[in-house]
């Protein structure tokens, strides 16, 4: 073939666009998770990862999954690499966000294989684990999704979850585990209208009256768990809810374990998830609430009361999260220490917008949150050569890189964190 | 339904927004309310739609005297408002906008929004509206949006519909399409409210003309016995001169020249695509164009504010495509940002520091770390009188100025000093007729002194009085260029390549 002339070729204007060096970014990121997972994963690994799937004890026992591990990171990094090659050369702009998921799903098996080689490792024991940890980031997720869907920035989550705990654990030792709950509600809902009243009637900015709050239930709470329950040990000593077996549908390998032989939380949890959804997207008060957080004005003209449908979500928003709260205490140790919360109410704020202020999102979100801080506490046991306090970040850095690789795609309610002055 | 107006007057603490109106609405009629921005017709059809509460007088409905606690029971008594700045939640289907606040429901709260889609459709078939139901508010045109408002006040059943300034964003085609909803809606025995300040738009479509100026009614009258003249001297309560005395077009050297230039949104859509256009000494280039079609984004890129995905821009020869806006500045470019309250002053900043936003840097104004607040006042002293700004000192906040002189204001800053190329995005936007008069003129004396000048408009009329060369931009492109060498400056040939006809 001849070559004629070159022929500016006016389609090929090279644009730099956002999109292609985001492309690049990723190409380049996959590119380094390969050789991460040849060099480190796959070198030093021998042997075979053995996972188990069921108990000798259970009703249908499922055989154990085997992984030769040296051959399963070549081929995982062989994958990444070529995933990191296309995205940097061909710039797969469609893909990019699917690759990098994708990528780094394999890059966390890997590690896995490599953690576990020559071993054995409960895989729905981790996957079980999952599920209950992201109980109070889904349900603080939630709380977020509620209150920011009527434009209220709700920083003061993490307050609610711990007042949650608290007043779980204060009346579940002396009424009953029942009794906390309802306890942990309320006192989650007192919180919100005391946050509502705060930003919606008196228009305090919205991230410090929820930092005031923070601050003041962290205060109260560490005070009083350390200053009386080391006198009335009996006031922090509540019960602890067991898993409820779901007849038949629990039998079922890996699924039955993971879904269907959890406590009232975990229960609670995906309730609550579905009827938020429920309520938001098909009912006319969430059809309203939406309104209003989107565009406040419109809503009033058309006779909405903004304030009130603000009080409402947000004192809901409070409820969810209280219920969370009580998860630390009741559905957990069954009792309370001074900020156990550990910034579980933030994650939940990063659960909210990596799901884009989706409730069902928000807790798809939270499972990968989950999955990384019971990944933490896994492998603990395993034994790695990674210092344990590095292991104990990774749900940190598992928010930071979600919430950083979703900036500026996803879209919060048009209002959020503004206050509604009416004329 | 009739409704009458029966000495109202609205105060907001000391200001009078409207003293002592009354005025009748009739079914099946069209009032035109005429008058300035800010001579209280927003004021006065707020208080109609029950938004606000009139401080004196009342409004009786067939006789009746009737007090509205909130626009919720204005909208019950039949009367609906269609506002200058659309109401409507964007990230929303057409359904779900028409029916917020007064939904179809089934059991447990659930939304019908198939009786709601049905709905819609009967209406679109009443008055001939065609707008899909499931669509998102976002994805459609303006003129279309305002049809989902129409239609929204039509699903309240409402008898009376006000239309706040409704021309204002819509392109003359679109405009005409328009007309037709009102007459269509006027034979349906509605009664409409059509405020405006644009006197050729009342006199075609009114069946009766009221003026309204500084909060009073001054007129009123029959639009086939008033010409548009006796109209702007009512609304502005002294002769009005529509003619623009330019010196003849002799265009100089070429100052501006951008060629393909292509810019891109935050998201990476394409905002301005492949524009080369020049702007040469002594010539006012205007780029007409329905507003969001890039030409907020084709000034950022000119004026250094945002970065440029592809092509060049040269000032006077000089390759300016990677310069700051600082060094843009500083070799003559002025800019007037189309938004004076987000990025061309500071309202809570004294007059004086507002002067010296773009130049404080300079020896004349600061040495080392300190200001020269004596010269800064000084200057500052002067460009206030040079420009008529009218305020009590150059010590008052400038959030404290009227919407015109807080522009004039914007407009001695940028023009006091030596330059050679104007940029002007939406010079006159929401001012009165004497502001728009001054500030035309000034940008006049500029051309006529040597200066190039970009003048960005979503007023065709501005455009059309002040221009030497025309180019229309829709979609992010030059889609057509009239005046010298192009095709004659004709209104409707303009308005028709700003809907995005290709001739």
């Amino acid at each position: 073939m001849t070559m004629t002339a070159d022929t500016p070729s006016t389609t090929a204007t090279r644009i730099k666009t956002g999109k292609l060096r985001q492309a690049r970014i990723t190409g380049g990121i996959l590119i380094a998770l390969a050789a991460l997972v040849a060099l480190v994963f796959g070198a030093g690994s021998s042997g075979d990862a053995v996972f188990r799937l069921s108990r000798a004890s259970d009703p249908i026992v499922v055989p154990n999954l085997i992984v030769p591990a040296t051959a399963f990171n070549y081929i995982a990094a062989a994958a990444l690499a070529f995933l990191g090659a296309r995205q940097f050369l061909r710039g797969g702009v469609r893909w990019t966000s699917l690759s990098l998921g994708f990528g780094l799903a394999l890059a966390v098996a890997a590690f896995l294989v490599w953690a576990t080689a020559g071993k054995s490792f409960s895989l729905t024991g981790m996957l079980q684990a999952t599920v209950i940890r992201a109980v109070p980031i889904a349900l603080g997720g939630l709380a977020g999704v509620l209150s920011e869907r009527v434009a209220v920035v709700n920083i003061a989550i993490e307050g609610m979850l711990l007042a949650g705990a608290f007043a779980g654990a204060l009346f579940g030792s002396l009424l009953g585990g029942m009794s906390g709950v309802i306890a942990a509600v309320a006192i989650g809902g007192l919180f919100g209208l005391i946050l509502a009243a705060l930003v919606v009637t008196y228009r305090v900015d919205q991230i410090i009256a929820g930092v005031v709050i923070n601050l003041f239930v962290l205060g109260v709470t560490s005070y009083v768990s350390s200053q009386v329950y080391q006198e009335y040990r009996q006031l922090n000593n509540a019960p602890v809810f067991r898993p409820i077996k779901i007849p038949f549908l629990a039998d079922i390998p890996v699924i039955g374990p993971v879904l269907f032989q959890q406590n009232i939380f975990v229960y609670g949890a995906l309730v609550m998830v579905a009827v938020a959804t429920y309520y938001l997207f098909y009912t006319r008060s969430g059809l309203r609430a939406r309104a209003v957080g989107e565009n406040p004005k419109a809503a009033d003209t058309l006779g909405i009361n903004v304030y009130r449908t603000r009080y409402i979500n947000v004192i809901m928003a409070g409820m969810v999260a209280g219920f969370g709260g009580a998860w630390f205490t009741l559905g957990s140790v069954g009792r309370f220490d001074e900020g156990m919360t550990g910034g579980r109410g933030y994650i939940g704020l990063a659960a909210m917008i990596v799901g884009r202020w989706h409730p069902v999102g928000a807790l798809m979100a939270a499972l990968v949150f989950g999955f990384a801080d019971s990944l933490q506490q896994k492998l603990a046991l395993l034994q790695t050569p990674i210092p344990s306090e590095f292991l104990a970040m990774t749900p940190y850095i598992a928010t930071m890189i979600l919430v950083a690789g979703l900036i500026g795609r996803a879209r919060a309610p048009a209002a959020d964190g503004k206050a509604y002055i009416k004329e | 339904m009739e409704i009458e107006l029966r000495g109202i007057t609205k105060r907001f603490g000391e200001v009078v927004a409207n003293s002592d109106v009354n005025l009748t609405i009739r079914p099946g009629e069209v009032l035109g309310l005429l008058g300035e921005n800010g001579a209280g017709k927003s004021t006065l059809m707020n208080v109609l739609s029950g938004l606000y509460e009139p401080t004196e007088g009342t409004i009786l409905i067939d006789g009746k005297p009737t007090i509205f606690q909130g626009p919720g029971e204005a909208i019950e008594a039949g009367i609906g408002m269609v506002h200058q700045h659309f109401m409507l939640v964007p990230v929303f289907t057409v359904a779900e906008n028409v029916i917020l606040g007064v939904e179809p429901t089934g059991r447990a709260d659930f939304l019908d929004l198939e009786t709601a889609r049905q709905q819609v459709r009967e209406i679109n078939e009443t008055y001939g509206l065609e707008v899909d139901p499931d669509e998102l508010v976002e994805n459609l045109p303006v003129g279309i949006q305002q049809r989902v408002e129409i239609i929204k006040v039509l699903f309240r059943s409402a008898d009376v519909l006000i239309f706040d300034e409704p021309t204002a964003v819509l392109t003359p085609q679109e405009v005409t399409d328009f007309f037709q909803i009102v007459t269509a809606l006027r034979d349906a025995g509605k009664a409409l409210v059509f405020i405006t300040h644009k006197l050729q738009e009342i006199l075609e479509i009114s069946d009766r003309i009221a003026v309204l100026r500084a909060g009073k009614i001054v007129g009123e009258g029959d639009p086939k016995q008033l010409t548009e003249a006796e109209l702007a001297e009512m609304m502005v309560g002294r002769p009005v001169s529509f003619d623009v005395v330019k010196q003849p077009f002799a265009p100089g050297e070429t100052l501006l020249d951008v060629s393909h230039l292509t810019v891109l949104r935050e998201n990476d859509e394409i905002a301005v695509e492949d524009i080369s256009l020049k702007v040469r000494k002594g010539e006012i280039v205007g780029i007409a164009g329905v507003q969001g079609n890039g030409q907020s984004a084709l000034v950022q890129a000119l004026t250094g504010l945002t970065r440029i995905a592809a092509g060049t821009i040269e000032l006077m020869g000089t390759d300016i495509t990677h310069l700051s806006a600082r060094q843009r500045h500083k070799m003559g470019m002025a800019h007037i940002p189309e938004d004076r309250h987000r990025s061309g002053m500071i309202a809570n900043f004294t007059v004086a520091e507002n002067m010296v936003l773009d130049t404080y840097y300079d020896d004349r104004f600061s040495k080392g770390l300190t200001m020269r607040w004596k010269q800064v006042n000084e200057i500052s002293a002067q460009n206030v009188s040079d420009f008529d700004v009218r305020t009590t000192s150059v010590f008052e906040m400038a959030g404290h100025l009227s919407g015109g002189n807080q522009q004039k204001m914007v407009v001695a800053r940028e023009m006091a000093r030596e330059i050679t190329l104007l940029i002007a995005a939406q010079p006159t936007r929401g001012l009165d007729v004497g502001s728009i008069e001054y500030i035309h003129s000034r940008i006049i004396d500029a051309r006529d002194s040597g200066d190039g000048v970009l003048i960005i408009s979503s007023e065709l009329d501005e455009i059309l009085s002040l221009s030497d060369r025309i180019l229309v931009m829709f979609k992010g492109r030059v889609v057509a260029e009239f005046g010298e060498g192009g095709k004659p400056a004709e209104k409707n040939a303009i308005g028709l390549a700003m809907a995005g006809a290709t001739q």
